[in-house]
């Protein structure tokens, strides 16, 4: 048994053996060397329709495959944006309620309309796909599909014809429309249909449309929409109501992106969704990818896409950027790699083991392999740990232009409100939760404490001593150091609440914290919370609910004290004010303001500066908003988030830049290096295996002996 | 046989229907369709005309059990209940919250967890027989004691310690098999091998001391002794009837998880990269699909009920005594 068990063993390690040079590679049948990037997704994506897809996870493969008008340049900052298929970034026209022309610089008040002309490069190709097949006699060969054709196939590349066809503005126009079709639920419906003009009229339009069709597709080519139309071949033109000068950044965007008729009707045949044959799964894009293997329970693969028209890599950059290598490529054909394979990776420690293996070009570092990989100098500067340097891995770090924050709900009768002792309460609970602690504790570093709503990259940030929460910190030495917790004590004293109690009533203040964090690690950084306001002798209740619940007291006002987060859409500091703005305050109206903060004189400002193109004149209104907030203090302000990520010594071309989401085709690899280096890092160590058979010969033949001794005796 | 095995089914029928009642019931309480909504939507931009659009489009926009304005028969057919339920029992399943059908997935998906579930099931089965059978054989030994102490050390240890320090050890420090993944044909058989062993030696513990009282409640009875008083040998006597008369209690065990090894292993699915039923369940409850929620656990009740029904065979194929009627 043992002998047999051995040999079977050895044959299997041997076969293993016989696969490929290492043992342990995860990628059967893939050329080690192959000009293919590996990386790893955590969530299966749910949509990878543009009109729908909006998560992080979604928006890293359709912005591969997908190509809206414009793009924010790869290595500028601050982030601009530049023409992807446009020929140029468009300057909106406004006109006034007759249609009449008013200058750039007319008054918004005034401006009934923005009009954005979008013309496309004439020549770009979508890549081959069976939608637009057709056969000698010009017909489309895939779009009468007879019952029970489609159920023999499993996948797109096993439709024997493909095809392609020329990109032309009706395919822009037609994905706009798409955003109001009934049966998507596009999450910026509802944001858009504010803003362009007719969007919302289409939506109930084709609401009843779809209503009376008893299940019959929509064609959207036979209904207009007064926002969006052709003008000719290659532009188009939309439509936005009033002025709206962020919408620009909406043009970059997966949302914008050209969505060929051909797809929708070859995907809405008989039989189509049942295969998982749909928009939602089978991207048909102009982009320098295509998906070629669409499995999101295991694996996810782009392939370079062969009709893509020609991008190259740009040749502007900073000094810093020509130092760290990043314009070697300058002027070279994109995309530089053949494709990217994606395979689902759910848990950190395999994903880690992996990386350290080479089977992945680049990694995330969670909390628990932080200390493997990173350390800190003297000066608080991360550096990477020997082993990862001798392995040559390489530090990326980056803000991110997000903004934690710990929110106070303005309409709650203790801790709300915009009289000054309220606003005392606040600045006193501001500079107790001690932030600067926090990001070291249970951040491992990767933050910076927040001085405001905007985060570092963003027009409008000011860096510096300028640009502190004069409320919260001071300068001391000319160093920037939280004030003390006595200015605390002071301002809540003044609050009204003398050493933690009401003043009239002896109560010891009580304040609730609402939060959707459980588990042991969300039970410290708790504890924590309640420890800051156990300085000023408050006591913290912490009200732990699941996330329909969270969300629920949330939009009735029901919380007091809660924590969130806001991730920007688009490099404008409108993107973080807006979730101030009291008209969109979440109890009543359902905003995005879950403070439910509503001060007029911010609310002016913002309408103002909203309107306003980047410059001194903006930068001084929002100074003047950001002292608003600081002072009045709805939110404390918590932190930015910082991203630190690790790649391999053969992976160039990184940069981290959060606005953009097509970066996969500046990346280069060198292949050789890598199989090299897999190899080196991978030789299978084999005494473990004699080992394990001696421990087994070891336990067994006791018993063996035993038993033939028990034999003996008996007979 | 045959009508009972029929009258079993149909009386699964019932079951069924309460099984589905009751996980719409306990779904609905907790979560409504709104908040459904809210969570597939995200956090940015939902408008409550975005929720209500969503509602339509997922057949939430019912009520759930008695639709009041409908006249007849729709009273209760116009439901979210009874339009989400029904076709179930067609094994039809409808589609996910992310658009892609149901039934697709699970047959697609419970190749990859019977991969691993058959071989742990068989492996571990044969093995914890063995090991239980031979601490028996050396019962009241000084073996007997340090198998019990092995099997209580190994029950003793948390599961996801198996799973880690296996691939650490095999996969990261060795770098003898891949630490996760999945391939189809003979290659899944590198990306087999580790989770299998992994279960395996994780499940002997509680397997073989389960087994080992079964045993050595057995070997007290009449008929063993009167085995060994006709001379048979000690491995005789174990194996050939101790084991076939320890057989009742272990298919108990063992025939009635048959059916739900499709339905695959939560934890190690998810270490191990791979794409089976146990990480579709685990994922859909975290995204409140209900959907997905729903049909696996109709497919569980249903499976269940099969292995019920498997192991009262069982039961008259090992024991001539018990009759079906």
């Amino acid at each position: 048994m043992t002998r047999a068990g051995n040999l079977l063993l050895g044959l299997g390690l041997l076969l293993l053996a016989a696969c490929s040079d290492t043992w342990n590679d995860p990628y059967p049948g893939s050329a080690a060397d192959a000009n293919v990037v590996y990386s790893a997704f955590a969530e299966r994506p749910k949509h990878l329709d543009p009109a729908r897809s909006y998560s992080s996870n979604e928006v890293e493969f359709t912005g591969q495959i997908y190509e809206p008008p414009l793009q924010y340049h790869f290595l500028k900052r601050p982030y601009e944006l530049i023409p992807l298929t446009a020929d140029a970034v468009p300057r909106p026209r406004y006109q006034d309620g007759r249609g009449r022309p008013l200058a750039d610089d007319a008054p918004a008040a005034q401006i009934a309309q923005s009009v954005y002309e979008i013309r496309i490069r004439p020549g770009i190709r979508y890549q081959p796909h069976p939608a637009f097949a057709r056969d000698a006699a010009g017909r489309y060969r895939y779009h009468a599909l007879a019952a029970g054709f489609v159920a023999e196939k499993r996948q797109i590349a096993d439709f024997e014809h493909t095809g392609t066809r020329e990109l032309v503005a009706a395919d822009y126009v037609y994905q706009i429309k798409r955003l109001a079709h009934p049966g998507l639920s596009s999450p910026i419906f509802g944001l858009m249909s504010e803003h362009i003009v007719g969007l919302q009229a289409l939506g109930e339009t084709l609401q009843k449309a779809a209503q009376t069709g008893h299940g019959t597709r929509l064609d959207l080519r036979a209904f207009s929409l007064e926002g969006a139309e052709v003008v000719d071949r290659y532009t188009y033109r939309i439509r936005i109501k009033g002025k709206y000068p962020q919408f620009i950044y909406w043009l970059a965007m997966p949302f914008f992106a050209p969505i060929p008729w051909e797809a929708e009707v070859f995907y809405a045949q008989p039989g189509m969704a049942d295969r998982n044959f749909t928009l939602d799964w089978q991207p048909v894009g102009t982009g320098p990818f295509y998906l070629a293997e669409n499995d999101p329970n295991r694996r996810m693969v782009l392939k370079k896409n062969p009709n893509f028209h020609g991008e190259t890599y740009p040749d502007a950059g900073s000094e810093a950027d020509r130092a760290a290598g990043l314009l070697a490529d300058a002027g070279r054909a994109l995309p530089l790699i053949d494709g990217a394979v994606f395979s689902l990776e759910k848990e950190t420690i395999p994903y880690w083991s992996k990386f350290l293996q080479g089977y992945y070009d680049s990694s995330g570092i969670s909390s628990d392999s932080f200390d493997q990989a990173v350390t800190f100098s003297a000066g608080g500067d991360p550096q990477l740990t020997d082993s990862m340097r001798a392995q040559h891995i390489r530090l990326v770090t980056t803000v991110a232009t997000s903004l934690w924050y710990v929110g106070f709900n303005m309409l709650d009768p203790v801790v709300g409100g915009l009289g000054e002792d309220r606003r005392k309460l606040r600045q006193a609970l501001s500079i107790a939760f001690d932030y600067d602690e926090y990001i070291s504790i249970f951040l491992n570093g990767r933050g910076i404490p927040a001085q405001g709503p905007i985060p570092p990259g963003m027009f409008g940030h000011v860096e510096g001593v300028k640009g502190i929460n004069p409320h919260v910190y001071e300068v001391h030495e000319g160093r920037i150091q939280r004030r003390p917790i006595e200015a605390a004590r002071s301002l809540l004293a003044e609050a009204g609440y003398p050493d933690g109690r009401n003043a009239k009533t002896g109560e010891p203040l009580v304040l609730y914290f609402d939060t959707m964090a459980s588990g042991p690690d969300a039970k410290a950084r708790l504890d924590w919370m309640k420890k800051q306001l156990d300085k000023l002798n408050v006591q913290l209740v912490v009200r732990g609910t699941d996330y329909n619940r969270f969300q629920d007291k949330i939009r009735k006002g029901n919380a007091q004290l809660f924590e969130w987060g806001w991730n920007a859409d688009y490099p404008d500091p409108e993107n973080f004010f807006f979730l101030l703005y009291g008209p969109h305050k979440k109890v009543g109206t359902g905003g995005e303001n879950a403070a439910n903060y509503d001060n007029p004189e911010f609310n002016r400002l913002f309408e103002r500066m909203k309107d306003m193109d980047n410059g001194p004149q903006r930068q001084q209104v929002i100074d003047q908003m950001q002292e608003i907030v600081r002072r009045d203090a709805p939110w404390i302000f918590a932190y930015y988030p910082k991203s630190f990520g690790l790649v391999h010594g053969w992976v160039t071309n990184v940069k981290p830049n959060l606005m953009a989401n097509n970066t996969l085709k500046y990346r280069r690899i060198d292949p050789p290096r890598r199989a090299q280096r897999r190899i080196e890092w991978n030789r299978p160590v084999l005494w473990p295996i004699g080992a394990g058979a001696l421990v087994l010969v070891a336990v067994i033949a006791p018993a063996v002996i035993a038993w033939r001794r028990h034999e003996k005796k008996v007979a | 046989m045959l009508s009972y095995i029929l009258r079993r089914l149909l009386y699964a029928i019932p079951i069924l229907i309460g099984v589905n009642l009751l996980t719409f019931a306990l779904f609905f309480v907790v979560n409504t369709p709104d908040d459904m909504a809210r969570l597939q939507l995200g956090a940015k931009h939902v408008t409550a005309e975005a929720i209500e659009r969503w509602k339509t489009e997922h057949g939430y926009d019912k009520p759930l059990l008695l639709n009041e304005a409908a006249t007849g028969m729709e009273k209760l057919t116009n439901t979210i209940f009874f339009q989400h339920s029904a076709a179930m029992f067609a094994f039809r399943f409808g589609k996910g919250d992310d658009g892609r059908d149901i039934g697709n997935e699970i047959r697609t998906r419970m190749g990859p967890s019977l991969a691993i579930a058959l071989p742990v099931f068989v492996i571990g089965l044969l093995v914890n027989i063995t090991f239980a059978l031979l601490m028996v054989f050396f019962r009241s030994t000084y073996l007997d004691l340090g198998g019990v102490v092995l099997c209580v050390m190994l029950m003793s240890i948390s599961g996801l310690f198996y799973i880690i320090a296996g691939q650490y050890f095999v996969a990261k420090l060795w770098n003898l098999l891949p630490i996760s993944g999945f391939a189809d044909g003979a290659d899944a058989l590198r990306f087999i091998l580790l989770p299998v062993l992994v279960s395996v030696v994780a499940g002997i513990g509680s397997g073989a001391r389960w087994y080992r009282t079964i045993f050595i409640e057995e070997i007290g009875k009449d008929y063993v002794r009167t085995a060994r008083a006709k001379g048979l040998s000690e491995v005789r006597v174990l194996f050939r009837h101790v084991l076939k008369n320890g057989m009742i209690p272990i298919l108990t065990g063992a025939v009635v998880v048959l059916p739900l090894l499709f339905m695959g292993s939560l934890i190690t699915e998810s270490f191990f990269g791979i794409p089976g039923l146990g990480s579709y369940t685990i994922d859909a409850i975290q995204a409140q699909d209900f959907a997905v929620v729903r049909a696996m656990v109709f497919l569980g009740s249903f499976l269940y009920i099969v292995g019920l029904i498997l192991t009262d065979i069982s039961y008259s194929w090992v024991d001539p005594r018990v009759r079906l009627r």
